[in-house]
């Protein structure tokens, strides 16, 4: 009964084109934005922080870049974490050699990094497709996580290969508690959000679309797929740079080139395929899905009273893992975003079946 | 310095050889059925771990079998319990499906037989044999074990590549990789194919686990091979058998010279902490192949209509 938008009449181009059409839409991600900023902090802790919130929204970023690439545009990429990589240590180096630089500034210049390289690994997706792009993609990923690991330069000469970052502060203001550092992700996050739901809604997403739903067809009536595939590389490797940076200094503090390994792209692959690929609210949901199994299949045990070695617990967590992502895939194939559309259509005809 | 190079690229192409092994595994499946299959290294593992761990205690001839049987029954759980809820679906849903077959393996067959180093003794010879001692100074060294992996691989690939092209099973299997749906409508037992696929390229894994086990002893990183068998199978096409040879030979003779001859080059000019090029020159090896003929060597020309 709530949610119909009977009586919401579009007079004009502009509410036609609205973001959120629907109000109730519109006021529900309103609320929770506000939520997010102001609702949050009064009752988080540092174990919801540091665990699930920045993690879920870090991740939430390199989801929505990776989603830009394989889930509008369509082509499929396996090295995330490889360009995650190139923006958390071309930040590692702005920070380090010119350290009076804004925080803010260092992380789009690692997003910007990330971009030249995703553009110069995007070259190949104009000759070749689908999962022998995939295969090549790789090849990025394992480039970037060797010359991290060897490029003395890059890791400032440190004779372990792990770098770590100082504090951390903007305009003045040190970011140094969980919950500051919790704010200053989910601006980056928001910002980077609507950004990116904007851009799929705009000519730039249309073209990326129609390139994903078969590129020929799309060159044939007037889409250069030069432009919208290496736009889409650019925009994505842009967001994935900024998540990897996020990661690195918010999250993680000190890395090394391993903490960007392939199982990384994997993550954040299965994110926007259980999410839902083509949808900004499917990064989200994924990389909340993603973060969360894990912390749910290690506490559960103990919660049971099953003791189990750590040895036991990780097969087990990866037996579960794999197992629960081939039951995502049975049931809803288009993801929990897909899920979530049908559960408004409900809502919407609710309280009568059809 | 001739002697050495022609040495390094003598076990590069033999190592070249155990890569293809694993590569044919995939193109199996791929050809028959257009899955990009992501769990061949996860079962390279759990057949090189099965049998290791069954021959410990019992002769080596009943663990083979034994091993051939849980292969055969594991392809039929992966019939039973995944494809056969994902038929006609889009190839990457299918390829996270392996993937999540992948995981689940991987903790599976830690968890049920263990995740140390376990040893494979198939009694080959080990000691390397000379070559050429006259042609060159101190003779060129290869190991039988990998000689003989080479032959075996050398066999499945003769008897793979028949079996496609001139059995009414092998068109069966290449009407499915074409199209499902089509395929189950001429009457092709989707199902059935699908276990036999899984089921060869199983067997096909547990003698790439044997020989990967026998050379590395069996522990989890067996099952990171199969990353390197990804760019043999670019470089030779995903849909050919011949390519998974040739790409493999390429690929290991390849990454092996570049790791004497071009290493030295990178680290002095570049001032870098220690070579090992040979994680990533195998796949810029492929793409720069790819950038020429963008369907492997080997791969079926792709034609693309609207």
């Amino acid at each position: 009964m709530l949610y119909r938008e009977v009586g919401q009449f579009k007079t004009s181009y502009q509410s036609d084109e609205a973001i959120f059409p629907i109000a109730q839409d519109r006021w529900f991600v309103i609320a929770l934005i506000l939520f997010a900023f102001l609702g949050v902090p009064l009752f988080a802790g540092q174990y919801l922080y540091t665990e699930l919130l920045i993690p879920v929204l870090i991740l939430s970023i390199a989801a929505i870049g990776l989603n830009i690439l394989t889930g509008y545009c369509g082509q499929l990429s396996l090295g995330s974490g490889g360009f995650m990589a190139v923006g958390a240590y071309a930040a590692y180096n702005l920070a380090l050699r010119l350290p009076q630089t804004n925080i803010v500034l260092v992380f789009l210049f690692a997003g910007l990094m990330a971009m030249l390289v995703g553009l110069l690994f995007g070259l190949p997706s104009l000759r070749i497709k689908g999962f022998y792009l995939a295969v090549a993609t790789l090849a990025a990923q394992f480039f970037l996580e060797w010359a991290f690991a060897r490029v003395k330069w890059f890791t400032n000469y440190a004779p372990s290969g792990s770098v770590a970052v100082g504090r951390i502060e903007l305009f003045g203001f040190p970011i140094d508690t969980p919950g500051k550092t919790y704010i200053f992700v989910l601006a980056f996050t928001v910002v980077l959000a609507l950004a990116a739901k904007n851009l799929v809604r705009g000519r730039i997403g249309r073209m990326w679309m129609a390139i994903r739903d078969m590129d020929i067809a799309a060159e044939i009536i007037g889409i250069r797929p030069l432009h919208a595939k290496l736009s889409a590389f650019a925009v994505s490797s842009f967001y994935i740079g900024v998540a990897g940076a996020l990661w690195g200094f918010l999250r993680l503090g000190s890395w090394e080139p391993l903490a960007f390994d392939v199982n990384r792209s994997f993550q954040v692959l299965f994110m926007i395929i259980i999410g839902g690929l083509g949808t900004i609210l499917g990064s989200f949901l994924g990389a909340a899905f993603i973060v969360l199994v894990p912390i749910f299949l290690n506490q559960l045990p103990s919660r049971l009273g099953v003791p189990l070695s750590t040895a036991a617990i990780s097969n087990i967590e990866f037996m579960l893992f794999g197992a629960t992502i081939i039951f995502f895939l049975i049931v809803e194939p288009r993801g929990l975003a897909r899920l979530w559309a049908i559960a408004k259509e409900k809502l919407r005809l609710w309280p009568f079946p059809y | 310095m001739l002697g050495p190079v022609i040495e390094t690229l003598i076990g590069g192409l033999l190592t070249g050889v155990l890569y293809a092994l694993v590569a044919l595994g995939f193109v199996l499946i791929f050809k028959a059925s257009g899955v990009f299959n992501f769990a061949q290294g996860a079962m390279v593992l759990f057949a090189a771990l099965s049998l290791a761990r069954l021959s410990e205690f019992m002769p080596l001839l009943l663990a083979l079998a034994l091993s051939i049987a849980i292969m055969i029954a594991l392809a039929y759980a992966i019939e039973l319990l995944v494809l056969r809820h994902l038929i006609n679906q889009e190839g990457i849903i299918l390829f996270m499906a392996t993937l999540g077959i992948a995981y689940f393996l991987e903790g599976f067959g830690q968890a049920l037989w263990g995740s140390d180093i376990y040893k494979i003794d198939l009694g080959l010879p080990t000691n390397p044999i000379f070559l050429f001692e006259t042609v060159f100074p101190g003779g060129i060294l290869v190991d039988p074990a990998e000689l003989i992996a080479a032959i075996i691989c050398a066999v499945l690939v003769l008897v793979l590549a028949l079996f496609f092209q001139f059995t009414r099973m092998g068109r069966a299997l290449r009407a499915v990789a074409d199209d499902h749906q089509a395929a189950q409508s001429v009457g092709i037992p989707l199902g059935q194919i699908w276990f036999m696929v899984w089921a060869v390229a199983g067997l096909v894994a547990l003698v790439a686990g044997m020989m990967w086990g026998t050379k590395l002893g069996v522990q989890f990183s067996l099952s990171l091979v199969a990353l390197k068998a990804l760019p043999v199978l670019i470089l030779g096409g995903f849909t050919s058998i011949p390519g998974a040879i040739v790409g493999g030979l390429i690929i290991g003779a390849g990454e092996k010279l570049a790791e004497v001859l071009l290493a030295p080059v990178l680290i002095r000019t570049f001032d870098l902490a220690g070579g090992g090029i040979e994680n990533w020159f195998a796949y810029v090896l492929a793409l720069l192949f790819l950038l020429v003929r963008p369907q492997g060597l080997f791969g079926e020309r792709i034609i693309e209509r609207v």
